[in-house]
């Protein structure tokens, strides 16, 4: 090795610092990826804490009958610990901090209230009866006072009926019109603009449908309940004013702009070179959207349908301001409850860790199931759609 | 309807007609129509909604109306106002943009600059940022209330030893939070956008003069992504700012005397009042002018932001287009 | 063929010989490199002589990029790149598992092909690697900025627009100022991977220049597809052929009188 080689590599000995060298970098990086950890976190928190308010009703522990077997509180001390709090209704800690004499006098209280319930409900075997039961949350019931079984969310009153198969059919029912008007709408405006329209039509009609997006839904419902349901109704002429169709065609403005912009996505990602060679051929504009461009992805106009069905679904204050009387009936015409409207109209009244405050968070659990689902389809499949699509090209 | 004659098929041409517009194709003229129809009903539904509003609403708009505090009955055309409910938005989604905008821009940098492409956290992640995205704002509502009110917030009193409640209730904080978790796909979705719009080239210059990946992204790739960070914020805010059903049980409140004063206190909301204003009036047709106003105020809040965040995202895309 | 399973030991006495006294300062040895399944680069060793211009040419696609990137570790960005064998400078391996790869490519600089100068100031982009070593004080900052700028023949162009836009450039001074940004830091080795394959002719000529110029101060390695350029600029050329070493030695030697007869089909235009 020459000698002027000597000084030249000195420095090269610098490199060896170790990958570990900077201990604030490292640091910073390993934050990094926690915060974004903490995305599916949230996910995850919000899958245990709606959770865990339901799980009481869904694994049927949950007891909502009037009439209770009543513990005579003699026989206190007969019981075991964990009985006794049950039987309480009780928290942990509160059972703790409580001493021998107020566990007593909440027997005693628990006894005579028990005792203050009138003979002829006593009689009722509805005042028995645990409503949120699955089968009673589910199954029709000829409740005392009804000449058949019916279906019947109420509430109120002494006892409580939780069934829930009119917010189903209602959320359904008005979900069903909005997707009705609002697919074909999208889905046309979508082919329209993506295939046909001139680039600078495209260029102001597409940020403009866009816009429809960013319109708040207690202004659509407000929209929909001073301006569209008087005007609805005298073109249509049906009894009740402010009905499922209505909240139906309110919710396809929230919808529209959602099916619409998943939809101009898929159809433009369809790869240029299909569509000039279906020109080349000599075909139309529209002769190659529609045999070329809309085939090829429509998986993906599918998956705007599946996510515009997830944000119907879920849509509330529209359907809130508009209907709300919970009856079964799957005529559009007739007004409907849906489970978002349950949640949010009866929240208020429910009382923290009751009954009814827990069903209306298993609610929210089935409703947050649907949506979960509803998304990871439309997501898989736009996933899918873009790979094959990129991958060809 | 299939006038792409098969292959094979032999077209006779006569010279000189062949090139004339052919014959009137129905099929053709049909459906564009009907898209066209499709789309400009749309337009119209749009037109009539921000029209009628603007209409009824713009007379009724006063400097009063908006600078007035109203009484319990806020139903009283003459008397009433939406100061409080302006200051409940404003605080509820700025409080709401200090958390979402780091946790959101930081998850984005993880995913677009260290994430690994493919892996099966990274997916995961993704599925996650868009599932969020499509989660009912009512089961955001329910969220907030069983997380952070009846878990944190409980926990929390007790921890502090509070008298009473004080946590534990709706707050504006809860309410901050609960968008705050509801509006993280919208920041992530807009900044990872603006990220992937800077070159490689960039980042790797930056690297190959002795830059760390962290200094490269703070020097080099933040500075450049900030009109794209800046739409996923206002996006964010507009999306927030009407919301109503995530903040029903977390905070919004139907008549307060005073303004909030701490993250603790609830609130009164514009989004809420719309509601109250147009379902709980003794007389509808009495409220009906305060209501377009109050309508028209929430309607110009959303709207205006969302403009200039749609504006910086035409650019951005174009930006994006220009170098892809 | 045969001709292909030249032992290592000849190669580098070829370069060794050519190379006069100075010892080489970048030793490749056995270096392979895997983009998942695909291998791009097959058991090269190749030694670079110090203070000299040492030009990899070859047909596009064959690797000869990716070696120059694997000299200050810049595949390291890319997933799923698996490399084996090693790459010593000044008797280093850089490869080593204590080697803090900033610390590398400090000293071993880069000038990309397309040029890619920050959206920031003339001024702020050259001294942008300075401040991230954290030079702080003005005038030190202005005296490098200055000299890099002389060096790369760029200061008496931009010196009275020092702090407008480096985008607005044109895009030969882009790629100058690039140059200039890299020298700034003073390293030792400067990798150039095309740096004039995007200029016109006249640019070209003006960076060509600057290179032969910079080749007292550093040693430059540098990707080139056009034949005609390797010959001017530089000493030692080394050719590559579908992600393996072909031959290399003097560039003169390389061009008139090529051991390989593809070496001899490539630089004469046969293919390519």
């Amino acid at each position: 090795m020459p000698p002027n080689q000597g000084n030249r590599t000195h420095g090269w000995m610098g490199i060896h610092r170790g990958h570990r060298a900077r201990p604030l970098e490292w640091i910073a990086e390993r934050g990094i990826f926690l915060v974004a950890l903490s995305t599916i976190l949230m996910i995850f928190l919000i899958f245990v804490f709606v959770g865990r308010e339901a799980m009481p009703i869904l694994f049927g522990q949950e007891n909502s009958a009037l009439i209770k077997p009543v513990i005579p509180p003699e026989e206190m001390d007969r019981l075991k610990p964990e009985e006794l709090q049950a039987y309480l209704g009780l928290s942990d800690k509160a059972f703790r901090q409580m001493e021998r004499e107020t566990l007593r006098e909440l027997m005693i209280v628990k006894q005579e209230a028990q005792e203050e319930i009138p003979e002829q409900l006593r009689n009722d075997p509805d005042a028995h009866l645990n409503t949120t039961e699955w089968s009673a949350m589910l199954l029709p019931r000829q409740w005392s006072g009804y000449d058949e079984p019916v279906y019947i969310w109420q509430p109120i009153g002494s006892i409580h009926k939780y069934n829930i198969v009119p917010l189903i059919i209602g959320s359904l029912k008005v979900t069903l019109v909005g997707l009705l008007v609002a697919v074909p709408l999208a889905v046309g405006a979508a082919i329209y603009v993506s295939q046909l329209a001139r680039p600078r039509v495209r260029e102001v009609v597409k940020p403009v449908i866009e816009m429809l997006s960013g319109i708040p839904s207690v202004v659509i419902g407000f929209f929909a309940l001073l301006v569209m349901a008087s005007v609805l109704q005298s073109v249509f002429g049906y009894q009740t004013r402010l009905n499922a169709f209505v909240a139906g065609i309110a919710l396809s403005f929230a919808v529209i702009p959602l099916v619409f912009s998943i939809a101009e996505d898929a159809l433009t990602s369809v790869p240029r070179s299909y569509t000039q060679a279906a020109l080349a051929l000599g075909a139309s504009r529209w002769q190659t959207a529609w045999q070329i461009v809309l085939p090829t992805a429509l998986p993906g106009v599918f998956a705007a349908v599946v996510l515009g069905f997830g944000r119907a679904i879920g849509e509330t204050m529209i359907v809130l301001m508009v209907c709300s009387a919970s009856v079964v009936s799957w005529s559009i015409f007739d007004s409907a409850r849906t489970i978002t409207t349950t949640i949010a109209a009866e929240m208020a009244e429910a009382v923290a860790g009751g009954h009814h405050y827990r069903i209306l968070f298993m609610l929210g659990a089935i409703l947050f199931a649907v949506t979960f689902i509803s998304n990871l389809i439309g997501d898989v499949v736009i996933h899918r759609l873009k790979h094959r699509l990129e991958g060809k090209r | 309807m299939n006038p792409i004659p098969p292959t094979g098929m032999i077209i006779p041409t006569e010279p000189g007609r062949h090139f004339r517009a052919g014959k009137f194709d129905f099929w053709s003229f049909f459906f564009s129509g009907l898209t066209g129809l499709a789309t400009l009903l749309i337009l119209a539904i749009l037109a009539v909604l921000l029209g009628n509003i603007i209409i009824n609403g713009w007379p009724n708009l006063s400097w009063h109306f908006v600078s007035t505090i109203p009484r319990k009955d806020f139903f009283d055309p003459a008397t009433t106002g939406v100061l409080p409910m302006i200051i409940g938005t404003t605080i509820r989604v700025f409080v709401m943009t200090i958390f979402v905008l780091p946790i959101g821009v930081i998850t984005a940098i993880y995913l677009t600059e260290y994430a690994p492409t493919d892996s099966m956290l990274t997916r995961i992640i993704r599925a996650a940022v868009n599932n969020l995205a499509g989660v009912p704002s009512i089961v955001f509502g329910l969220f907030g209330l069983g997380f952070f009110i009846n878990f944190i917030g409980r926990n929390l009193d007790e921890f502090l030893q509070n008298p009473g409640p004080v946590w534990g209730q709706p707050a504006v904080l809860w309410a901050s939070l609960t968008l705050a978790v509801m509006t993280l796909p919208v920041v992530i979705v807009a900044t990872e956008e603006s990220l992937k719009a800077i070159p490689l080239g960039l980042r790797e210059a930056s690297l190959a003069l002795g830059a760390t990946k962290l200094e490269t992204i703070c020097k080099v790739v933040l500075p450049q992504a900030l009109p794209g960070i800046m739409t996923g914020g206002i996006l964010a805010v507009s999306r927030a700012a009407g919301e109503v059903a995530p903040i029903l049980f977390t905070g919004v409140a139907y008549y307060m005397a005073s303004l909030p004063s701490k993250l603790s206190d609830q609130f009164m909301d514009l989004g809420y009042h719309v509601f109250v204003l147009s379902t709980q009036s003794p007389d509808i047709e009495r409220t009906r002018p305060i209501l377009y106003a109050t309508v028209l105020v929430l309607l110009l809040l959303t709207f205006a932001l969302n403009f200039v965040a749609i504006l910086i995202r035409a650019r951005v895309r174009k930006k994006l287009r220009a170098l892809g | 063929m045969p001709e292909n399973a030249l032992p290592k030991l000849e190669l580098k006495t070829a370069l060794a010989a050519a190379s006069g006294n100075a010892a080489p300062l970048i030793e490749i040895k056995k270096l392979s490199l895997f983009y998942g399944q695909a291998q791009a680069l097959k058991n090269i060793s190749l030694s670079i002589r110090e203070r000299v211009v040492t030009a990899f040419i070859g047909p596009s696609g064959c690797g000869k990029s990716t070696l120059l990137r694997c000299l200050n570790r810049m595949n390291d960005l890319i997933d799923g790149v698996r490399i084996e064998g090693s790459v010593r400078i000044g008797q280093h391996d850089i490869y080593a598992p204590d080697v803090d790869v900033i610390e590398l490519r400090k000293r071993v600089g880069m000038v990309f092909q397309k040029s890619n100068p920050f959206p920031k100031s003339i001024y702020d982009n050259v001294a942008y690697g300075l401040r991230i070593q954290g030079v702080k004080n003005k005038s030190d900052l202005d005296a490098a900025v200055e000299q890099s700028l002389r060096g790369a023949a760029l200061w008496d162009e931009v010196k009275d627009r020092l702090h407008t836009s480096a985008l607005g450039l044109s895009g030969g001074q882009q790629q100058r100022l690039c140059i200039a940004r890299a020298i700034a830091v003073k390293p030792e080795i400067v990798l150039m991977d095309e740096p004039a394959s995007a200029l016109d002719p006249i640019a070209t000529a003006r960076v060509e220049d600057l290179i032969l110029e910079l080749k007292r101060d550093f040693t430059i390695v540098i990707v080139t597809h056009n034949m005609q350029q390797a010959t001017r600029i530089s000493d030692d050329t080394a050719f590559f052929y579908m992600g393996e070493l072909i031959e290399a030695g003097p560039t003169q030697k390389i061009f008139t009188n090529p051991r390989q007869k593809r070496t001899e089909d490539y630089v004469t235009g046969r293919f390519g």
